[in-house]
């Protein structure tokens, strides 16, 4: 009888461990996702600042500005209607089309030496780069989550109490997104 | 090992510092009142006279309580102490440079997921960085004026996510508390060999005292004595360049850019001179060793005793191996 009781008591508390974990983890999900979200409208308020500061001065540019306008307005429109599969396109192309107006940067001397042009492209730059890590933050926690609630026994809990795996981002295929290395960090 | 078994070992780390430095203090203050304190009170009884001995352990309780002042001081003022200490003032958002330093150590913290961390300059041309805080959901990272100066925004990128990586792996708690520790012992057997020096001079009833109290155990206490300092601070550096490599894997792991770091580490290197505004105390916190020595580049069983840092060398052989892997990954 005891024996039982133990066993059961034991039953309990593993449940409860379990789901708090996951519940703790999926939570991390969301919070990684949002802070996606998050940078994805600063840098579509920036864009339009951005545009209008160097239009001017880049007048072999024109097609990359207007794509990158184009592709903005339909991102915003996309995730509005809650399409985020098309959202998310049109966020690559954005990412694209600026990393060329970056590089291009260099092309335009009175560009480099304006002030305010400066601040801007370093908000982008630092926004870019917020959208990049923001990603690789929700792939790994993410990966985490789903590696979870497929490893036995914890997948019994997790099917029966209804948590479900998350999609990762996938980077467009011609992205200069960097490969992950391996770190092993073990090294002494 | 990933990273929450970096951070609970270094949480196991800081606990198991801290044990050992209450057996230090305790050791230390209870060798002081066996030797020197132990009162002897003159009785009469019976017409004869008995001298008792009557233990109050005096300084026992003194270096505890002086230990533990201290370290609740520094923890509720370290961070002033530190800033006053280096002459750190916040990053400025209004300066191109430095609001490029804030959005990289808020790309940074992104990538590993945690709070963003105060960020501070320290006016000093010297290429240095440091973080510190208690945990990640209150840190700082400093970085001098000539970091921010003479490194691109891609080897900023890499010390910062060095520094991050020192956060999130905990490292800045058991640090700090090694810090605080090193500094109070420092002062407690500073304390206890003034006083041995004049007791031994004014009274001579102490040392009448002390012969009473067995040669080889005073003889243990006295080295002891003089040894706490350097035997903590020793321990200290080995626990910091340990963690030195681990931080660099961290940093590559955050960025997928172990390359920035290699070209980041060969600036601070070529720039010897010492960071003035750094002092010792914080040190062992430092991307590289403030004091610029050339300790730092000597692999041998002296200088892997006291560096603070492991060689530049092999930290940045090991993150070319790093790079290598990436590349054969990638092809």
């Amino acid at each position: 009888m005891t024996i039982i009781a133990i066993i059961v008591a034991v039953l309990i508390f593993w449940v409860i461990f379990s789901f708090n974990k996951l519940v703790s983890l999926r939570n991390q999900v969301k919070n990684a996702f949002t802070q996606i979200d998050i940078q994805l409208k600063r840098r579509h308020d920036l864009i339009p600042n951005l545009i209008n500061s160097v239009k001017g001065a880049m007048k072999f540019e024109q097609e990359t500005l207007t794509k990158v306008m184009e592709a903005r307005a339909k991102a915003i429109n996309a995730f509005q209607q809650g399409n985020i599969k098309e959202g998310f396109q049109n966020e690559n192309i954005i990412t694209q089309a600026l990393g060329k107006l970056f590089a291009l940067k260099e092309a335009y001397p009175e560009l480099k030496s304006n002030q305010q042009v400066s601040q801007l492209m370093e908000e982008l730059t630092g926004t870019e780069n917020k959208i990049t890590f923001a990603r690789q933050f929700y792939n790994d926690i993410t990966t985490k989550y789903n590696t979870q609630i497929e490893l036995f026994p914890t997948n019994l809990i997790a099917s029966m109490l209804g948590f479900k795996a998350f999609d990762l981002f996938e980077l467009p295929k011609e992205s200069a997104e960097r490969e992950t290395p391996k770190v092993d960090l073990t090294i002494s | 090992m990933n990273i929450y078994e970096q951070q609970s070992k270094n949480k196991k780390l800081t606990w198991i510092m801290l044990f050992v430095f209450i057996i230090f203090f305790i050791a230390i203050g209870a060798g002081f009142d066996y030797f020197y304190l132990g009162y002897t009170k003159t009785k009469y009884v019976n017409d004869t006279i008995t001298t008792q001995k009557e233990f109050v352990p005096f300084a026992t309780i003194s270096s505890l309580i002086i230990s533990i002042i201290l370290i609740i001081t520094s923890f509720s003022n370290g961070i002033k102490m530190i800033v006053s200490a280096t002459g750190a003032r916040p990053a400025n958002f209004e300066d191109l440079k430095e609001k490029q330093f804030v959005n990289v150590v808020e790309e940074m913290s992104i990538a590993a997921g945690i709070p963003k961390p105060a960020c501070y300059i320290v006016p000093d041309n010297d290429l240095n960085a440091f973080a510190t805080g208690f945990s990640p959901d209150k840190s700082y990272v400093f970085i001098t004026q000539g970091l921010l100066e003479q490194l691109n925004r891609e080897e900023l990128q890499a010390v910062i996510a060095h520094e991050i990586s020192h956060i999130r792996f905990y490292d800045i708690r058991l640090m700090t508390v090694t810090a605080i520790l090193m500094n109070a012992i420092a002062m407690i057997s500073d304390m206890m060999a003034r006083s041995l020096r004049r007791n031994s001079y004014s009274s001579s009833s102490s040392s009448r005292n002390r012969n009473s109290g067995g040669g080889i155990l005073f003889l243990i206490w006295i080295i002891l004595v003089i040894l706490a300092p350097i035997i903590s601070r020793m321990l200290a550096m080995a626990i910091s360049r340990q963690r030195e490599y681990l931080a660099d894997a961290g940093a590559a792991e955050l960025t997928r850019n172990p390359k920035a770091l290699i070209s980041a580490l060969e600036k601070i290197r070529k720039s010897v001179q010492p960071t003035k505004n750094i002092k010792e105390s914080v040190a062992h916190m430092c991307i590289t060793d403030p004091r610029g020595s050339l300790i730092e580049e000597k692999s041998g069983f002296i200088a892997d005793l006291f560096a603070t840092h492991p060689p530049m060398e092999k930290r940045i052989l090991a993150l070319k191996v790093m790079a290598y892997e990436q590349s054969k990954a990638k092809a």
